[in-house]
């Protein structure tokens, strides 16, 4: 059901285990015959946790989504309501409650809130007068969810938007309780590394809960070696790039959540002959994106420009196979030939979607808006006239082009200029409230606050420094058969993860002075294993390094780090952690004070 | 399999209402059988594991973490079936969180209003419990707040010195634990004058976020708005909290009221005048708006509406419907790039498209045309003639009218592209000429129209032994 979590170096399948057997306790709680009243945002992170049959088997026998007005009728002893902690779902709880009361039922209510239960909530629940209602009121902590063999993710889409705007912490605090947990299943780590104010919470807090408690030892043999820790904002500039590989492509133009995709169906219409086209599929093609499926698991991570070539290599090889048939004389080749049948199915039908996927995403990227923008962009990063109010810029403003983009664009250019020139800055900012509404003063005021998008302050400059010393920029990257991470960017090779290899080899002592140059603290902490938990390593086995993005990753900077982890020298094997896996244009999105009013 | 796939069907449809599916990743293959099956034999792994998997719970969590906690649950706990209140419980809400508790937000406005700081009494216990073998007096503010965080009984009562209370509040800031800190700043929101909560809380912006974004939520305008003036004193970025407001003001009359309000809050010199123009346009747009809806009523065609619009899209409206109006009326395009300081680029290209889409060519060529001292006229734009052909063409310009600017195109090779584009012959003939291009030119014969007076141009030029052809 869920094996392509165990291939990876690291069995994440444990700590999806682990979240089936919470889930099947308080299911079992509620003795009876239930429904779930689902808050329609939990359903696609339960979905990477259990299906429904794991439901069913716990005498779950309707589902239904949180909305007002009342519970539809189901003969069941127990409705539970699984729920974010929002303030404005308790108001819709409340009224279902209300509203059950008349009908003179006799169904036990319970909550459960994920991933924690929230003093506020529970206010409002008692403020509405229905908190007596409630039989069990719970919680169900969902840190990390294994998204892939080697990706964990929290879905906490609003982390950087907390951490940073708001003040408020508490995703950090959720982090470090999700770290603890994953030792307490995978061993201690010993070596923790990081860098960021955030990440520097984290480990802190990290460290003291363990010391509370040290009375008992944690005797599982270390899986991860080290883990490092990293803020989003020491990296601001790569979520802002357009990322290049083919999962980064797919995520930038249609958006994958959850691990699902929904796509255009045109292209995926079955053509029978003689069939008009009348027929065509109005509803968007849905399609689950992970390593499960063995050509995504191998193209998934490549520059766009090399997924061509894999495919039609592709479908030689599966045209060869089903070619097989022919030399298949004798009952056994036959017979042999048949049992291979389902697999090669399998494959056609996933060829057939990736090409038609490509096809989609090829007609994009050979536009010239699509040109243009990445132009513009890797001026940017190569800091050609960051200094200057650009004109491509002006010009999308000038014919509204959507807001984000704009936004990506100019975020950027601040970024890679280590602030705008004060007359850059008015004139992009003028520009935007004329043209998008001057509400958007929020926004632009957010962007600021998280040093997206700010006014020069010193007259230095020091992303040149940091590029040339990290070596961000490389001419003619290689991206049929790649030599280094920039391939993921067609040139630029993301900051956070030159970090992370710099630390592997030789180590953060030779960059010192760009360590300080990026935003927050770096550190170094170690943790005690007990006597006779010290890895005995064999001669050329790899290590293993858990990477913490606190704030989101792109599927980009993961693809960098699995073509590190394939690199046969590095040594190095990664599994990725976030709180959101996120691209440039949710980023900004989950930053805006009013995402829903821009205006096209 | 037929049949189960048809059970999980009637499974998760059978209801009227919306029901959804998980996307089950197998459900080609697998059969309701099977995942039984796998999902016992995972029961047996895990029941195997359990006492491991038990061991390493408590290690970090002190205990199971559903077992009983806030009070709140308890309450829940104890209150079976049978002691529920049968009646529509919406008359007994006051009475419950009166008698009950004193952490309800009701009750805890009555205490601010009163102006009273009350100390005494079981209404003051937060989070406390039934069950006071638990309850040790003397926990430290950070066993207090570690205690919180794993969900146990706390008595935040015994905080009662400020002293005490603003160590309790640094310690739940060090733990990061935005619940906690919530639950904190309720007690002293509770126990403190409004005065000495906010002198504290300006130093603690980390507890100050918390305690705006909790106003926020409960929609506690008042104390909101009284905090946000305390603060605004040192920090920009409140005023910003206040103006936010404005966006749920659904009537335009009451919007523009709020707006003007905000125009006397200490924003900083930049917002200010951003926040200037926003009530500035705000207040046109109802003038406008009021005046051409009485104006609009013998109209067949009925105008967009520009309230709540940016201010580009205002001055398209009045590009639009009020281009020939004097400077002076509120209305004039001219009026609205002077007031609101609209770029030279922005404007033209605004203008260009409005005058365009009333296919109004003459005003369109107006805008170009600019006079030099000696009186010449010549066409000048602050845009590329390349947008300029775009907007037009966009705009289904006549190629009569798309020549005219094509021939502007500075860049030769860009005006022959765009010129073949739009099928604008004469230019792209007198380029090649230009150029000395024979063979381009002959290549272009065969794409003009036979016998036409484009083809005997060319077969002119072709002839003219005056010109040094190139090739």
């Amino acid at each position: 059901m869920a094996a392509h979590l165990s291939y990876g170096r690291v069995n994440l399948n444990i700590l999806r285990e682990v979240a089936r057997k919470d889930l099947r306790e308080f299911l079992d709680k509620c003795a009876g015959s239930k429904a779930i009243v689902w808050d329609e945002y939990l359903t696609g992170p339960f979905g990477l946790i259990a299906q429904y049959s794991l439901l069913k088997e716990h005498e779950v026998e309707k589902m239904f989504t949180l909305k007002s007005g009342r519970v539809p009728p189901a003969d069941v002893k127990n409705i539970i309501f699984f729920v974010r902690p929002r303030l404005e779902l308790m108001d819709i709880i409340a009224e279902n409650v209300f509203s059950e009361d008349k009908l003179q039922s006799s169904r036990d209510f319970h909550i459960l809130f994920v991933p924690r239960r929230s003093v506020l909530c529970e206010q409002r629940l008692k403020e509405q007068g229905v908190l007596a209602s409630f039989i069990n009121i719970d919680e169900y902590i969902l840190d990390l969810i294994p998204y892939d063999g080697d990706l964990l993710s929290m879905e906490y889409e609003s982390a950087f938007r907390e951490c940073y705007l708001e003040n408020d912490q508490t995703s950090l605090y959720h982090t470090a309780k999700g770290l603890i947990n994953l030792q307490a299943l995978y061993g201690t780590i010993p070596q923790i590394y990081g860098k960021g104010e955030c990440a520097r919470h984290v480990a802190n807090m990290m460290l003291r809960m363990k010391r509370e408690f040290a009375g008992s030892q944690n005797q599982i043999l270390p899986v991860f070696d080290t883990l490092l820790l990293l803020d989003r904002n020491v990296d601001l500039l790569t979520p802002l790039a357009t990322q290049l590989t083919y999962e980064g492509l797919i995520d930038e133009i249609y958006g994958i959540t959850n691990g699902y995709v929904k796509l255009p169906p045109e292209k995926f219409a079955q053509k029978k002959q003689g069939e008009a086209s009348k027929d065509l599929p109005t509803e968007p093609k849905k399609l689950q994106l992970n390593s499960a499926e063995e050509l995504y698991a191998e193209i998934r991570d490549k520059n766009f420009n090399a997924v061509g070539a894999a495919l039609s290599k592709k479908a030689k090889i599966i045209s060869a196979a089903f070619e097989g048939r022919h030399n298949a004389k004798t009952v056994g080749e036959i017979k042999q030939f048949v049992s291979q049948l389902p697999h090669m199915q399998a494959a056609r039908s996933s060829l057939a979607n990736h090409t038609s996927i490509a096809e989609l995403i090829k007609d994009i990227t050979t536009s010239e808006a699509f040109f243009d923008n990445l132009t513009v962009e890797q001026e940017f990063m190569t800091g050609v006239e960051t200094d200057k109010v650009n004109p491509y810029i002006e010009d999308c403003i000038a014919q509204k082009d959507p807001l984000i983009k704009i936004l990506r664009l100019v975020c950027m250019q601040s970024v890679c200029n280590n602030g705008l020139k004060q007359k850059v800055f008015d004139y992009y900012k003028r520009e935007i409230l004329q043209t998008y509404g001057y509400e958007h003063i929020l926004t632009l005021n957010n962007l600021e606050k998280a040093s997206l998008l700010k006014p020069q302050t010193s007259s230095r400059n020091n992303y040149p420094t940091i590029r040339k010393t990290l070596k961000l920029w490389l001419e003619d990257a290689n991206e049929q058969n790649p030599n280094d991470i920039s391939y993921v960017y067609s040139g630029y090779a993301p900051l956070s993860v030159r970090l992370t290899q710099v630390l592997a080899r030789p180590g953060w002592r030779s960059i010192e002075e760009v360590l300080k140059m990026l935003p927050g603290p770096h550190f170094e902490e170690r943790q005690q294993l007990p006597a006779g938990l010290h890895k005995k390593r064999q001669q050329g086995e790899n290590r293993t390094t858990l990477v913490f993005f606190l704030g989101g990753v792109t599927y980009a900077e993961i693809a960098a780090l699995r073509f590190l982890s394939q690199m046969e020298d590095s040594g190095m094997e990664y599994i990725i952690a976030t709180t959101k896996l996120l691209n440039g244009t949710t980023w900004i999105k989950s930053l805006m004070d009013r995402p829903e009013s821009q205006i096209s | 399999m037929m049949k189960s796939k048809a059970d999980e069907e009637d499974y998760w449809n059978s209801s009227k209402f919306k029901a959804f599916t998980f996307d089950d990743e197998d459900d080609e293959f697998s059969t309701l059988k099977e995942s039984k099956r796998t999902v016992n034999s995972i029961r047996c792994l895990v029941e195997e594991d359990d006492d491991k998997e038990e061991v390493e719970k408590v290690s970090w969590n002190g205990e199971p973490v559903s077992s009983n906690s806030w009070s709140v649950s308890e309450t829940a706990a104890s209150n079976q079936r049978a002691e529920r209140e049968p009646a529509f419980p919406k008359i007994n809400t006051v009475t419950i969180s009166k008698s009950h508790s004193g952490y309800s937000l009701s009750s805890l406005f009555k205490g601010e209003t009163d102006g009273k700081v009350s100390l005494t009494g079981s209404s003051v216990l937060m989070m406390s419990s039934c069950c006071d073998q638990d309850y040790v007096s003397d926990w430290s503010p950070e066993e207090t707040v570690h205690r919180m965080q794993q969900g146990k009984v706390v008595s935040l009562e015994k905080f009662r010195s400020l002293q005490d209370k603003l160590l309790l509040l640094d310690s739940c800031v060090a733990a990061h634990d935005g619940n906690v800190i919530t639950a904190v700043l309720i007690y002293l929101k509770r126990t403190l004058s409004k005065e000495v909560l906010f002198r504290e809380l300006e130093p603690r912006q980390t507890a100050l976020s918390h305690l705006i974004h909790y106003l926020t939520e409960t929609r506690d305008q008042r104390l909101l708005l009284e905090l946000l003036r305390y603060t605004c004193l040192t920090c920009f970025c409140f005023q910003l909290l206040q103006y936010k407001e404005h966006l749920s003001i659904a009537d335009e009359n009451k919007r523009r009221d709020f707006l003007k309000s905000c125009l006397s809050l200490p924003f900083s010199p930049e917002d200010s005048s951003h926040v200037q123009d926003h009530y500035t346009l705000m207040e046109r747009q109802v003038i406008i708006e009021t005046t051409d809806r009485r104006a609009e009523r013998g109209e067949k065609v009925e105008r967009a509406l520009i309230l709540n619009m940016p201010l580009i899209t205002t001055l398209s409206y009045c590009c639009l419907y009020h281009y020939s109006e004097s400077e002076g009326t509120f209305s004039s395009p001219l009026n609205i790039r002077q007031t609101f300081k609209i770029s030279e680029k922005q404007f033209f290209v605004t203008a260009l498209g409005a005058r365009a889409k009333l296919k109004a060519w003459s005003d369109v060529d107006a805008l170009f045309t600019s006079r030099n001292w000696l009186g010449f006229t010549r066409k000048k734009s602050p845009l590329g003639f390349q947008r300029v052909v775009d907007i037009l063409q966009k705009n289904s310009a006549p190629t009569q009218v798309l020549q005219d600017y094509v021939a502007l195109v500075d860049d030769a090779e860009l005006r022959i592209t765009l010129a073949q584009k739009h099928k604008c012959h004469d230019i792209v003939i007198n380029t090649y000429r230009d150029l000395k291009d024979r063979q381009q030119l002959l290549g272009y014969r065969g794409k003009v129209e036979r016998g036409s007076g484009e083809e005997r141009k060319i077969d002119e030029l072709l002839n003219n032994l005056q010109i040094r052809w190139k090739n």
